[in-house]
């Protein structure tokens, strides 16, 4: 089978240039006109290409314009079309019309870098907000962070449906739980949803431009904080993009102790999932055992890497601290305990028909609609989906030691709820094995500096899905430019869309067994 | 005698407002030791309503005088059930005056006025909760009296009291048609209460809620007199049914002595019924909304179910 840059380079009707000085080699970059961006888009849908992230870079320190960016991926395979946009004119064709997940990613790149997607037909302002003065685009050099920014009047006019009967609920961005902010309006008849928006950026807290005053050390802190939950995915993410930009050999050790804080963060989230989602329906039994589970491998995280939640555990190099065969004893023992009480209460939960009943059948998000909307992670493998960077674009333990993905085809809360039970037991079975083969060595190697106007990319399974790390270093060999993709950026429009059709006392419990992170799409 | 009346008319009351918020505690003590938690002990529901009552009431700007008045009406008609709903004797002033039927009606006026209030300050949350809780009384109701008229048709009396001493002085019987009704009776009783499967107490989600979406503006003493009118309310409707199910132990006409030992039965059995509670609310998840009908559907098929048995069997 033809790649995609094979299928591009033959099929575009204008030159496809690679781009040098981008890392690592398996993900090739290149450059077409700016009038063939959205051509290319077209050309790789047709090839059966997902759209994994859009972006935009302020290149006027290396010298050129803006450029803009857009990652594909299908199967085992990314590939990273650019095109430069002059400073006067940074206009550029939308992929709207080929790619759903552009919508929010060209609304987000016009709002805070100034350029402009023609044919987009939503203008409104996201992740940035309305009281912003319009010509202030934060990710531009030109723009000063340190400076105060005057408030403006604005609008966010949100679709309305009208009619007999129909009303309106707006609920948020403050919520009754202690989680994070987002607005969403809902206009039902009845108890019926026929429309639902989601308004985020109420926790943007403007994570892109502050990676940019940072060294590349520090900025793998501020990666581990995008979002607090996924912190060893995020960390890892950047790290494996810079690793691969200053050419960094990972010593296998701190490769497979990383592995083991990743999927241990996939446990302990995934559990606390599996109760909330029993929570929203009142069975909270299943809550309070779940969360007492998570609490303990919480406690052990503390105890071994110092951190409840491993932050800033992942250092760029390899890893803060190594595992030893004491702590390998400890979480043996642990996996043990926590595998043997997992086992009776995915057996509570499958055989309580009550709970079935509520979680069958209900926010069914179709094969076919995920795969539109370019749904990643358990969202996507509970649709139907096979995709998994563990499996896809394997890194190291996981090209040695294989992943089996479930996926499941009904696409509803049920089947989310049951990839994570599955994901569980997996991320348990795969635990055992790297202790049991984790290779004794250093914990970390030396980082150099990144050479300058070179790019690095990433993408780490996160508990969540596909994390996608983008650095671009300045002329000095700087961070000119650090893109974040989260996968609750294209997540959050598949709740938007499996809500339909649903009653509105459904939601709660559609939105948790989504659980999108609202800081990780705002960044 | 007249003495004695008013006497025992006000314990009902005192016992009434007393041990509501404990029953509650109870539920929720039970509750906790069944999830495997600590609990905040018997009487953390006093502890919430005193705060509530030290708290400042916030009223929305366009609320009106249906909005201010509803608490204080809600938990009046829970106290006037409290003076004839027999809870440890059937020798009350104000019981001939009333029947169970009127007892229906006061919790129904207390709804109606409460749906009212949710509506009355114009939030989206609380029009939705008035809605869902004027669909789920317009069956419960119907079922509530089909229940209460089975039993009333084998004890030949509505009046809660004449039926507890008939069943009292003529000795137990089991008669299907009771099953039949009891079944029914727990049934409504979850519903009205807002109880699991129905309706959550605990949650926080809105837009799941249904008594909670209606009162969701209240606050203080609003709040407070609302939130015991609620306690009342399980504490009496566990009453009606240990009333009309399982009286023995509630002291008869004339038997002044025995107050002591009924109340000693009213503890025990308040704590079984607190037991059973529990043991729905933790086996089973909340429904649907759309499968409440067919809940109270059921239990209206079962009341008359009961009511025809009586005619054929008993």
């Amino acid at each position: 089978m033809k790649t995609l840059l094979e299928i591009l380079t033959a099929e575009l009707d204008a030159p496809v240039s690679p781009v040098s000085g981008t890392f690592p080699a398996t993900v090739p970059v290149c450059s077409v006109p700016r009038e063939r961006f959205a051509e290319a888009a077209r050309l790789l849908k047709r090839a059966g290409a997902l759209l994994a992230a859009e972006w935009a870079s302020d290149e006027t320190h290396l010298g050129r314009g803006f450029g803009v960016y857009a990652c594909y991926r299908r199967d085992s395979g990314y590939l990273i079309v650019c095109a430069a946009l002059p400073l006067d004119d940074p206009s550029f064709p939308s992929l709207t019309r080929r790619f759903v997940p552009a919508y929010r990613f060209e609304r987000q790149m016009h709002s805070l870098m100034g350029v402009v997607p023609d044919g987009h037909l939503d203008p409104r302002p996201w992740i940035k907000f309305e009281d912003w003065p319009e010509d202030a685009f934060p990710l531009r050099k030109t723009f000063d962070g340190s400076q105060a920014l005057p408030r403006v009047a604005g609008e966010y006019v949100f679709g309305k449906a009208e009619g007999e009967g129909i009303y309106e609920i707006p609920v948020g961005p403050v919520h009754a739980g202690i989680i994070e902010p987002g607005h969403f309006r809902f206009q039902a008849m009845g108890e019926d949803i026929i429309n639902l928006e989601e308004r985020l950026g109420y926790v943007h807290k403007g994570i892109e431009k502050r990676f940019e005053s940072l060294s590349w050390q520090e900025a793998a802190r501020l990666a581990g904080r995008v979002s607090g939950d996924t912190t060893v995915a995020h960390s890892l993410a950047y790290c494996m993009a810079l690793e691969a930009m200053t050419g960094c050999m990972v010593p296998d050790h701190a490769q497979w102790v990383r592995a083991v804080m990743l999927e241990r963060e996939r446990i302990a989230n995934h559990l606390g999932d599996i109760g909330a989602i029993c929570n929203d329906v009142a069975f909270a039994f299943m809550l309070y055992q779940t969360m007492r589970l998570k609490e303990t491998m919480l406690r052990t995280n503390k105890e071994i890497f110092g951190h409840r939640f491993m932050m800033d555990c992942v250092v760029p190099g390899g890893v803060a601290a190594g595992l030893d065969a004491q702590y390998k004893a400890v979480i043996l023992e642990e996996l043990s305990a926590v595998e043997d009480e997992f086992e009776r209460l995915v057996m509570i939960f499958d055989e309580n028909s009550s709970l079935e009943d509520r979680t069958r059948s209900t926010g069914i998000l179709s094969a076919e609609e995920a795969r539109d909307l370019g749904m990643t992670g358990l969202v996507a493998r509970a649709s139907g989906m096979q995709l998994d960077c563990r499996k896809d674009f394997p890194f190291a333990p996981y090209d040695r030691i294989p992943v089996n993905i479930p996926v499941m085809s009904a696409g509803d809360v049920h089947a989310r709820a049951w990839v994570r039970i599955e994901e569980v037991r997996e991320s348990l079975r795969l635990i055992r094995e790297m202790i049991s083969t984790m290779p004794k060595g250093q914990r970390s190697a030396p980082v150099g500096s990144p050479a300058a106007d070179t790019t690095g990319f990433a993408a780490v399974e996160g508990w969540r899905g596909e994390i996608i790390y983008w650095l671009q270093s300045g002329p000095k060999g700087e961070i000119n430019r650090s893109m974040v993709r989260d996968p609750s950026s294209l997540c959050w429009i598949g709740l938007e869309r499996c809500v339909l059709g649903n009653i509105v006392p459904d939601f709660p419990l559609c939105n948790k067994s989504f659980n999108q992170s609202y800081s990780g799409n705002d960044v | 005698m007249s003495f004695y009346y008013l006497f025992v008319e006000l314990l009902q009351v005192v016992l009434l407002l007393a041990l509501a918020p404990v029953f509650l505690g109870w539920v929720r003590m039970v509750k906790c030791w069944a999830q495997g938690r600590t609990s905040a002990g018997l009487f953390q529901p006093y502890r919430d309503l005193a705060k509530l009552f030290a708290k400042e009431v916030l009223l929305a700007e366009n609320a009106s005088w249906i909005f201010r008045f509803t608490p204080y009406l809600v938990f009046g008609t829970a106290v006037l059930a409290g003076a004839i709903v027999p809870i440890i004797t059937v020798d009350l002033p104000l019981s001939p005056s009333a029947d169970v039927i009127v007892i229906i009606g006061l919790f129904a006026i207390a709804r109606f006025f409460t749906a009212l209030a949710g509506m009355d300050i114009g939030t989206a949350f609380g029009g939705m909760g008035s809605s869902r809780e004027m669909m789920i009384a317009s069956l419960a109701e119907p079922a509530m009296l089909m229940a209460i008229f089975t039993v009333s048709l084998a004890n030949k009396s509505t009046s809660l009291s004449q039926i507890v001493q008939v069943i009292c002085t003529t000795g137990a019987s089991i008669k299907p048609s009771l099953a039949f009704a009891l079944l029914a009776f727990v049934l409504i009783a979850l519903a009205e209460t807002g109880r699991v499967p129905v309706d959550n107490p605990a949650t926080h989600l809105e837009l799941t809620m249904i008594h909670e979406a209606m009162i969701l503006e209240y606050s203080g003493r609003h709040l407070a007199l609302i939130e015991w009118a609620s306690a009342m309310k399980l504490f009496l409707f566990v009453s009606i049914g240990i009333a009309a199910f399982a009286p023995w132990g509630i002291a008869l006409a004339n038997e002044m002595l025995s107050l002591p030992l009924a109340l000693l039965f009213l503890v025990l059995k308040f704590a079984v019924a607190g037991v059973g509670i529990v043991l729905i609310e933790t086996g089973l998840a909340k429904m649907r909304i759309f499968r409440v009908p067919e809940f109270l559907g059921a239990a209206f098929m079962l009341a008359t179910l009961g009511m025809l048995s009586f005619f054929i069997l008993d």
